[in-house]
C-alpha cells in the first residue's frame, strides 16, 4: 500500500512539474523550452514503466532491472571502439547479464558478488590471451571489463536490493527500498540541475562537466536528504540517522556516478550516449548516477539490516 | 495469407529486433517517403539493412514496400524462394543477366507503376563491413525510365558490426540511420551515378560513426 502511495506522489510530482514546464512556455514563449518538453514527456514514460516493473511481480521487475543493463551495456558498446575480433566476446558479455541477474533471483549472494570481478574477468582476459590478438589486448580486455562491471555489476545491485526479504515489524521490503534509492538518485540529478540552473557559479570539475556547480550540488544535496527523511517511514525500516546517512550518500555519489560518464562522454567527445530517451539523451545520460549509488546504498543497507 | 505472414514478420518481428535489440539513432527521418511510387537506395554491408529500411516504413506501406534482392541467392532452393517472396516481399531480380525474354527491372518497374515503395541496394551485393563499394549503374536506368520517381538516399551506419557478411552470430548494437533528401534524374548518366556516389558518401560520413579498430 506505501508503494502505491509513493507512486501515486512521484505522479503528483509530475503533475507539479508538467504544469509548471507548461507554465514558462505560455509566459515565456520567446525562450526555447524544447529539450525540457521532451524531458518531461521523457519522464512520463519512464515512470510509468518503472513503475508497472515494480508493481507486477519480482520476477519482472528483475527483468525489467536487467533489460536495464543490457540497453545500458549496448549503448556503451556502440559508442567505444571495438575490434572486429571481439565480436563474440560482445555476445558473450551479453549472456553475462542473465547470468548475474539469475544470480540475484536466486539469491547466490557469494556468486552473486564474485560472478563478474573474479570469473567473467579472468575468463575474459583468458579468452582474448588465446585469440592471440595483441593489437591493442589491453585496450579490449579494460574496455569490455569496464563496461560489465559499471552497467552489469553494479546495476544488477538494484536486482539483488529488490529481492530482500521485509525486515521484522516492517511491512516493506527490497521493494521500498529499490523505490526509495531509485527515485531518491533521480529526484538528486534533477534537483542539482535545478539549484545549478538558478545559483550556479562555481564550477567543481570544468573540465569534465561544465554545468556542475557547487551552489547546485549542496543545494541538491540538502534537498535530497530532506527527502530522504521524509520518505524513509514509509519505505524503508531507517531510523532518523540512517535516513539522514542514505540521503547524503545518495546526493554524492549520484555526482560522482553523474561526472563518471561525463568524464567518458568528454573522453569519446561527444554531447550525450544515445537518443534513446528524448531530451535527456541515451540511457546511459538516465542510469549515470545509479552506477554509483546502487552498489553503495546496497552494501550500506546490507550492512546494518540483513 | 502472405500479407498477414508480412505484417507479422515486420511489423512484430523486424520492428522487435531493430527497435529494442539493435536500437536505432534516426536522422532526419522525415525525408523518409510517406507513400510511393520512390526508390530507396542504401549502402550494403549486412542482411539487416533490409530489415532496418523496413522498420521505418509507416505501418500503411508495410505492403506497399518491397527490396530488390538477387534471384541467384534468395531463390536458392524452394523453402528460402517460398520465404523471400511470401514473407519478406522481395522483388527477385538477376544478377547475371542471361539471355532471357524478360527486362531485368521489369518487376522493379511494375511495382514503381503500382505506386510502390522499392528498396534498391545499387552496390549490389553486400560489401565489406562499413565500406562503401562502387556503385552499380542499374539505379541510373530506373531513374531514367521514371524521371518524376524520388530517390530516396539511406546511409546506415552499424550494420555490419552487428551482422557483417558471411557471419550468423547477431551482436545487438545501435545503429545510425541518416536519411538524406530526395535526388532525382538529371539527364545524363555518368553525372547521375558520381552524384549518388557523392551523396551517400556524404551521408555516411555525416553520421560521425565510430568504426571498428
Amino acid at each position: 500500500m506505501t508503494i502505491f502511495l509513493s507512486l501515486l506522489g512521484i505522479y503528483i510530482l509530475l503533475v507539479i512539474a508538467t504544469a509548471i514546464i507548461y507554465f514558462l512556455v505560455k509566459k515565456y514563449p520567446q525562450n526555447d523550452y524544447i529539450e525540457l518538453v521532451q524531458r518531461i514527456k521523457s519522464w512520463w514514460v519512464m515512470v510509468t514503466i518503472f513503475s508497472t516493473a515494480l508493481l507486477l511481480n519480482k520476477g519482472v521487475s528483475i527483468l525489467f532491472f536487467a533489460f536495464i543493463s543490457f540497453m545500458a551495456l549496448k549503448e556503451y558498446f556502440s559508442i567505444i571502439v571495438i575490434r572486429k575480433s571481439d565480436r563474440h566476446i560482445l555476445f558473450l558479455s551479453y549472456l553475462v547479464i542473465a547470468v548475474q541477474y539469475y544470480l540475484a533471483l536466486i539469491a547466490e549472494f557469494e556468486l552473486f558478488l564474485t560472478f563478474i570481478p573474479i570469473f567473467v574477468f579472468l575468463a575474459l582476459h583468458l579468452r582474448l590471451t588465446l585469440m592471440g590478438e595483441t593489437q591493442k589486448f589491453h585496450y579490449a580486455g579494460s574496455s569490455i571489463s569496464w563496461g560489465l562491471i559499471l552497467f552489469v555489476f553494479f546495476l544488477s545491485h538494484m536486482g539483488y536490493l529488490l529481492l530482500l526479504p521485509p525486515l521484522e515489524g516492517s511491512e516493506v521490503g527490497g521493494v521500498g527500498l529499490v523505490l526509495y534509492l531509485v527515485f531518491l538518485t533521480q529526484f538528486n540529478d534533477v534537483s542539482q540541475y535545478v539549484w545549478g540552473k538558478i545559483f550556479g557559479k562555481y564550477k567543481i570539475v570544468p573540465k569534465v562537466s561544465k554545468n556542475k556547480t557547487w551552489e547546485g550540488f549542496l543545494g541538491g544535496a540538502l534537498t535530497t536528504t530532506l527527502l530522504a527523511l521524509l520518505l524513509s517511514s514509509f519505505l524503508t525500516p531507517f531510523s532518523y540517522g540512517v535516513a539522514i546517512f542514505s540521503g547524503l550518500l545518495i546526493a554524492l555519489s549520484g555526482f560522482f556516478g553523474d561526472v563518471t560518464i561525463s568524464a567518458l562522454k568528454r573522453d569519446l567527445n561527444i554531447k550525450d550516449t544515445g537518443t534513446l530517451l528524448p531530451g535527456h539523451g541515451g540511457i546511459l545520460d538516465r542510469v549515470d548516477s545509479l552506477i554509483y549509488t546502487a552498489p553503495l546504498f546496497f552494501h550500506f543497507v546490507y550492512r546494518i539490516y540483513y | 495469407m502472405s500479407n498477414l505472414y508480412r505484417i507479422l514478420f515486420y511489423g512484430v518481428f523486424i520492428k522487435f529486433i531493430v527497435k529494442v535489440i539493435l536500437g536505432l539513432n534516426i536522422k532526419n527521418l522525415e525525408n523518409f517517403p510517406k507513400e510511393g511510387p520512390a526508390v530507396i537506395i542504401a549502402n550494403h554491408n549486412s542482411h539487416l539493412d533490409t530489415m532496418i529500411i523496413m522498420s521505418l516504413v509507416p505501418f500503411k506501406q508495410l505492403l506497399n514496400t518491397h527490396p530488390v534482392a538477387s534471384m541467384e541467392y534468395f531463390m536458392q532452393n524452394r523453402i528460402f524462394s517460398w520465404f523471400s517472396i511470401n514473407v519478406v516481399g522481395i522483388i527477385p531480380i538477376q544478377r547475371l543477366i542471361k539471355k532471357s525474354k524478360e527486362h531485368p527491372f521489369k518487376r522493379i518497374y511494375e511495382a514503381l507503376s503500382n505506386d510502390e515503395i522499392v528498396i534498391y541496394f545499387p552496390e549490389g551485393s553486400r560489401g565489406e563491413p562499413e565500406e562503401l563499394s562502387k556503385l552499380k549503374s542499374g539505379i541510373s536506368r530506373i531513374s531514367q525510365e521514371y524521371p518524376s520517381i524520388p530517390i530516396v538516399p539511406i546511409a546506415i551506419n552499424g550494420a555490419g558490426k552487428v551482422l557483417p557478411k558471411g557471419k550468423i552470430l547477431l551482436v545487438p548494437l545501435t545503429c545510425q540511420v541518416l536519411v538524406g533528401s530526395s535526388i532525382y534524374w538529371e539527364g545524363e548518366r555518368e553525372m547521375f551515378m558520381k552524384r549518388l556516389e557523392m551523396t551517400l558518401t556524404t551521408l555516411i560520413e555525416e553520421g560521425d560513426f565510430i568504426q571498428w579498430e
